[in-house]
């Protein structure tokens, strides 16, 4: 990679072994224990999810609200996150349980699983940070890195990130029927309209549940009901938004260009993932909660490994980045996310001055070649835009 | 729709409006597994040891069972180190028990997973998926005059089956039982066979105890000898209908001898494990690239010719099939299919895996040997 002079390629080589070891280690040692570990999240969601559920019925006494708003968030947090998106990757295939398998598993979102593992699974994993191919980057209305173009409409983003932070599940089920590559004619309208007619019953089943079906099964708790569940559903958009968004968008991670990843090699692409995320830091419930993508690097990496062990590899990464002198991006939560909302302001406003509002990185001495391969990146990168 | 279906298809309607994306079998599952609808459990209600490596699971149903044959097997499936299992196993217990209950006799193998499993680890609470019984290895309606089974080691189980719903019905025909086992205590059922043959004299028991001889004898001279010895048992062999099964090397002798007598027809076998067309080849680091494989896709009835390199999805494409695919690196899973019979060799490890029914990654998989692929 051209702009990545002190790692020759025998290192990148000797990377991707080294990765792929983990890999092995891992997979060789699944067992019962981790099959516990996921029927148990699983077993807990529902009873949470039950829970909640029945503690609204009591609602109309505002601590039953609060409780049961508060089981279901939870539970709308740990289904979407530590079991929907982890089990939709594959990450349970091993098990052979055809009730928790990526194949069979539909989630409490508006996105239909299958459209969903289309976007996500194989677009954005595949080409993770590479501008114009992972349109993750910025969910095609806002401007995350300065290799973005501008235009006046990115003036409002803060406001339409906030909007997005809200209303996540629905956000990110239209941005899965991918209309502007519909718009762009990489793909059909007939498919577009087809995957944008199964997104609206998928929602419009989950919206009947949660705002006519359960708010009427309360009875005179209908309203209390109604905006219990409407708040669980904001809070666990809310939630998702966060965690995601200090996933890949931090300072100190890269993006890419379609060329850099032209013929890529094994090891450089497993080079792309770990520069193109960030770890959240926290306590052991917070990366349950966060579906493990606080370990964004390790799951980068390996997408399909268990995610109640990407925990224990960090370590063994992170010990690998020190040895090839790779930036390691990781942060608290507050931060991560303080960083990513000044990117937002940011790049709101035209131009490619990307100065770090809130340096995240806690080694300084890397610092100065992380920011000269950042520089060297945005040359390449706008180099890419102007089609030289 | 009959006037019954129709009130439960509400019920289920308006059940999954509550549970939507999930269904209330995903709840009832977690409460108690016989309680689903999707799914078929059972739970193991006793375990008793039959020989020192043989036992026999009681095991209650659940929704949706449907009694067996006497012959018939019942796919299981067993979580073996969180790994969900598959193995078929004959019925051994006749049908219509008054508790509802089935029985599966199992022999643990000396490398069997999911047999060590429930011979030595089951215990009474642990749920199984199962399948609905199937096999066409069963007693007639009309159960013949004359009848021979011909049995060695666990292959008494699914004949075990039909003597006791002969014997409940107290209908027992003129039986020939050719029995074989290493010694008298390693017959299964030995003391209840011995005892049915008392109470039953159209019933003739002939155990046979292979217990191999000192020195170096020829296991396959050995067994054709004993063969034929256990067929003088029972001169008539050739005008009796009979069941066999046993091992695969004496299925294979006795399928012979009764095609050149002409009376293959009157011949019903069962095996335990897969007839093995020509000796595995052992292919540690390399058996790859060479033999040609055959590659059937069943859903779209194609068949592709391959070798032991090229992905399975590849050799699907330059088919025609339409094959779901992803990321064609192995990351994103999208392009699994269901292995409908034999076994690939993931590319990026050189490790051949595969059971019928599991999900394998057609961009990294090569077929070794022929493979049933479900698109």
């Amino acid at each position: 990679m051209p702009d990545r002079p002190e790692m020759t390629a025998a290192d990148i080589d000797e990377l991707g072994r080294e990765l792929d070891q983990i890999r092995a280690q891992v997979t060789a040692s699944l067992g019962e224990d981790d099959a516990r570990y996921i029927r148990r999240i699983i077993c807990v969601q529902r009873l949470l999810e039950v829970g909640g559920r029945a503690t609204m019925f009591a609602s109309r006494r505002p601590p039953a609200w609060l409780a049961g708003t508060t089981m279901l968030a939870f539970a709308k947090i740990l289904e979407n996150m530590e079991i929907g998106h982890n089990v939709m990757h594959g990450q349970w295939d091993w098990m052979g349980d055809p009730t928790i398998h990526s194949t069979t598993w539909e989630w409490d979102a508006v996105s239909p699983s299958d459209q969903w593992r289309q976007a996500h699974n194989y677009r954005h994993h595949t080409y993770t940070n590479v501008l114009g191919k992972d349109r993750d980057i910025g969910f095609g209305i806002l401007r995350m890195t300065p290799a973005q173009r501008w235009n006046p409409a990115y003036l409002g983003q803060p406001l339409y990130n906030l909007v997005l932070a809200a209303t996540f599940e629905w956000g990110v089920a239209i941005f899965d029927t991918e209309i502007d590559r519909a718009v762009n004619g990489e793909k059909t309208w007939q498919e577009t309209f087809t995957h944008l007619g199964a997104m609206l019953r998928k929602g419009g089943r989950q919206a009947l549940k949660d705002y006519l079906v359960f708010p009427l099964l309360a009875g005179p708790a209908f309203l209390p009901v109604l905006l219990g569940n409407l708040a669980a559903n904001v809070v666990r958009n809310l939630w998702a938004h966060t965690i995601i968004f200090c996933g890949h968008f931090p300072d100190g991670v890269e993006t890419f260009t379609p060329e850099q990843v032209e013929r890529e090699t094994r090891g450089e692409w497993y080079l792309r993932q770990l520069l193109g995320s960030a770890n959240i830091e926290g306590s052991p419930l917070f990366h349950i909660l966060s579906g493990n993508l606080s370990h964004q690097i390790e799951h980068h990496l390996f997408p399909d490994l268990p995610s109640n062990r990407y925990a224990e590899i960090a370590p063994q990464v992170r010990a690998l980045c020190e040895r090839f002198g790779l930036p390691y991006t990781t942060g608290s939560l507050p931060t991560q996310t303080a960083n990513v909302w000044a990117r937002v302001l940011r790049l709101a406003l035209p131009g490619q001055a990307a100065a770090p509002a809130i340096p995240a990185p806690r080694r300084p001495e890397r610092r100065v070649s992380a920011a000269h391969r950042r520089v060297r990146a945005q040359y390449q990168l706008a180099k890419y835009q102007l089609g030289y | 729709m009959t006037a019954r279906a129709t009130p439960r298809w509400l019920a289920s309607g308006a059940a999954s409006l509550l549970t939507t994306p999930l269904r209330a079998d995903d709840f009832l599952e977690l409460v108690n597994p016989l309680w689903s609808r999707r799914q078929l459990w059972g739970r193991v209600e006793a375990v008793r040891r039959e020989t020192p490596d043989v036992a026999t699971l009681t095991i209650r149903p659940g929704r949706g069972w449907r009694e067996h044959r006497p012959g018939q097997y019942v796919g299981t499936a067993v979580r073996v180190a969180g790994v969900w299992r598959h193995r078929p196993y004959s019925v051994s217990s006749a049908p219509g028990r008054p508790d509802g209950c089935f029985q599966i006799t199992v022999k643990a193998a000396r490398d069997g997973r999911v047999s060590r499993r429930l011979v030595f680890e089951a215990a009474p609470g642990t749920a199984i998926r199962l399948d609905s019984p199937a096999g066409e290895f069963v007693l007639p309606e009309e159960v013949p005059e004359r009848v021979l089974f011909l049995t060695a080691g666990s292959g008494i189980t699914p004949v075990m089956s039909m003597l006791r719903h002969l014997a409940l019905r107290d209908a027992m025909p003129d039986v020939v039982l050719l029995h074989s086992a290493r010694t008298p205590e390693d017959v299964i059922f030995g003391a209840e066979l011995r005892a049915l043959a008392g109470r039953f004299p159209r019933l003739r028991l002939h155990e046979c105890h292979t217990r191999p001889a000192r020195g170096t004898v020829d296991p396959d001279r050995a067994r054709s000898q004993r063969l034929a010895g256990l067929l003088a048992v029972c001169p008539d062999w050739s005008r009796r209908s009979t069941w066999a099964c046993g091992p695969s090397g004496l299925l294979a002798e006795v399928e012979t001898l009764w095609s050149e007598a002409g009376v293959a027809d009157r011949l019903r076998v069962e095996r335990f494990h897969p007839a093995v067309a020509s000796p595995a080849v052992p292919g540690p680091g390399g058996s790859g690239g060479g033999g040609g494989a055959s590659v059937h896709f069943t859903r779209s009835g194609r068949r592709v010719a391959t070798d032991g390199a090229t992905p399975l999805l590849h050799a699907g494409e330059s088919a025609g099939v339409l094959m779901p695919s992803g990321c064609r690196m192995g990351i994103c899973r999208g392009c699994v299919a269901r292995l409908g019979a034999g076994r690939v060799r993931d590319l990026r490890t050189g490790v051949e895996h595969g059971e019928a029914g599991e999900l394998v990654q057609t961009c990294v998989s090569a077929a070794a040997g022929d493979v049933d692929i479900d698109l």
